[in-house]
């Protein structure tokens, strides 16, 4: 075991797996990571299951050291930069950190959260199958709150002999969110139900793992904008009384009071996840049974995605890896004419 | 608008609803719990949880098992069979600290129904109240039953945190609610007991079904059972039926 150890870090950076499912009933929300398919990707490049904990990491930097032996990680979802020491590394592909390591990463360029996986996992004691941290209900695990400075994550050690692994994986695509009208679009009026996907909404700064606030035209009730309170499901978009769309996302209440005009589609609710504060969101409506085949196939893509991970080979190797490879005893240096005038005169004497 | 009822809804590809009407009434409550054991018993491949709410059933389910046309004829069927042996729920007597730090409205809510505060406790602590559900947070508890002479219609600007353990009530509404949380509910005192504990066995107390009563305790005694309550025990009573 290694310990995967907080250096710095800001807020929104917790531990987060695929939900905790069970006690809805009581008032307990799912939680879990926000998008699912980067959480995946995650965690198939370092060998977990694709539900599995990772740290799930805000949009600002945070920076981790490797203890008690080597570890390796894999990041994906927001864009960012990420550093070894002093050697910078990717996305998408395996990072072996050794032991006293610093492994550093930038804010976000794009997106929001991103996931870093362990190979090992995470160790922790699930709750209702999760370690997913909920803040508000004081559960999660190693930590039930979100990381801090000094926290230590025990992960797996890692072997240095073992090849890096990569997975090309598309970015998230731009273009309208889908949502399914409902349940309770009749609260409100036909005239706000055609603004409601007749306009960009902007998110608004004050949006978080709860929900995402959008701002933009005021949409109207028909008959008030209390309901007798009622369950509400990850993307179901509340409209308040101030007439500004809410959805509500991993950490939402699990029963709410205002009316819910439509529900975003579980395929896009990854991508409406990684819309920074700022950032323009079009909704598009489909009917129930064009979501649920998205669904399928949105759950189909998550499970094909260990399938995808391959060894990673350096598409353009620098001279510095071949020579210090010495691959076959005669790699040239193009900015070096002795290392190919020999070679090639050598070629040229067996020829 | 007339609806008709039983109506099921649509709360996008992962989650339905069955809905019996739109009032806070113990009838409409007895139906949706009645379906919720009726579902838990059915064991539907692919239901994933449920959450019963005052007059709808909400049930959580995996679209890669089952479809919404067939889920919903299924619990549409099984709401049309009617049965109904309800599970007798227990009954809670909860201690509560009133007014003064704990219950900082008691005054102002006093004050606008031309009573004194001892009568708005006297009328609170003196009611039988039914839960309703669970919900918004865990342990949160919406009970029906207050007394309409106090019914407060809920502060114009909700506080955005409001300590653990409240007594509120918010229009015909009481409640319990468990953790510190933004509320616009008006506060009338504060309870030791924990309905959610998460380093507890069980980490709930309180079902959908069960009923509650209130009773005043001193301030002097806040401390012990606020530790006691902290430490796993119940401090309040459970009666059954």
């Amino acid at each position: 075991m290694s310990l995967l150890a907080i250096e710095t870090v800001g807020p929104a950076t917790s531990v987060q797996d695929a939900g905790r499912h069970g006690a809805q009933r009581y008032g307990l929300t799912t939680s879990g990571a926000m998008d699912r398919m980067s959480l995946a990707v995650a965690n198939a490049l370092v060998g977990q299951p694709i539900g599995a904990a990772a740290i799930e990491i805000g949009p600002f930097g945070v920076s981790f050291r490797a203890h008690g032996g080597a570890v390796r990680v894999a990041l994906a979802g927001a864009i960012r930069s990420m550093k070894v020491g002093a050697r910078p590394v990717e996305v998408n592909e395996t990072v072996f950190v050794g032991e006293g390591q610093t492994l550093a990463l930038g804010p976000a360029r794009s997106g929001m959260f991103s996931y870093l996986g362990a190979e090992g996992g995470i160790a922790g004691e699930p709750v209702y199958g999760s370690l997913s941290v909920s803040a508000r209900a004081g559960l999660g695990s190693p930590y039930p709150r979100p990381l801090r400075s000094n926290d230590e994550l025990i992960v797996g050690t890692a072997d240095a002999a073992l090849p890096e692994r990569r997975l090309k994986i598309a970015p998230h695509e731009f273009g309208p969110i889908r949502v399914v009208l409902g349940p309770q679009d009749d609260a409100m009026t036909t005239q706000a139900v055609a603004l409601f996907l007749d306009v960009d909404w902007l998110v608004s700064p004050k949006s978080d793992r709860m929900g995402y606030r959008l701002e933009g035209p005021v949409l109207d009730h028909a008959d008030g904008f209390n309901i007798v309170s009622d369950g509400t499901a990850p993307g179901s978009i509340q409209v308040p009384g101030n007439g500004q769309p809410l959805v509500l996302l991993a950490d939402r209440g699990t029963t709410g009071g205002y009316p819910k005009i439509a529900t975003v589609i579980t395929a896009d609710l990854s991508r409406l996840s990684q819309t920074p504060a700022g950032g323009r969101v079009r909704f598009v409506t489909v009917q129930i049974e064009e979501a649920q085949a998205e669904a399928r196939r949105f759950v189909a893509m998550l499970a094909s995605i260990p399938s995808r991970v391959e060894a990673l080979v350096r598409d353009v190797p620098s001279g510095e890896t071949l020579f210090s490879a010495n691959l076959a005893g005669r790699a040239v240096n193009a900015l070096d004419p002795q290392t190919w005038q020999d070679a090639h005169g050598r070629d040229e004497a067996r020829s | 608008m007339t609806k008709s009822y039983p109506r099921l809804t649509v709360s996008g590809d992962s989650a339905l609803a069955l809905e019996f009407g739109d009032s806070i009434d113990p009838v409409l409550n007895d139906q949706v719990l009645a379906l919720d054991a009726a579902i838990a018993r059915a064991r539907i491949a692919g239901v994933v949880e449920t959450v019963p709410t005052y007059r709808s059933l909400l049930v959580h389910y995996e679209p890669t098992v089952i479809g919404f046309a067939k889920l919903g004829e299924l619990i549409t069927e099984i709401a049309a069979r009617g049965v109904a042996t309800l599970r007798k729920g227990h009954r809670w007597r909860v201690p509560v600290v009133y007014g003064g730090a704990f219950g900082i409205d008691l005054e102002e809510v006093a004050q606008r129904h031309g009573m004194t505060p001892d009568e708005i406790v006297a009328r609170h602590s003196g009611g039988d109240y039914r839960v309703y559900m669970l919900g918004f947070l865990p342990g949160y508890t919406y009970l029906g039953g207050l007394d309409p002479k106090i019914a407060t219609p809920r502060r114009h600007d909700p506080r955005l945190e409001t300590p653990a353990g409240t007594i509120g009530i918010g229009g015909i509404q009481a409640g319990i609610q468990c953790l510190a949380a933004p509320s616009g509910w008006h506060l009338l005192g504060r309870t030791p007991m924990r309905t959610y504990h998460p380093r507890r066995d069980p980490m709930f107390l309180i079902e959908p079904g069960d009923s509650v009563t209130f009773f005043p305790i001193p301030v002097s005694e806040w401390e012990a059972l606020d530790r006691a309550a902290e430490a796993g025990e119940l401090v309040a009573e459970a009666v059954d039926p």
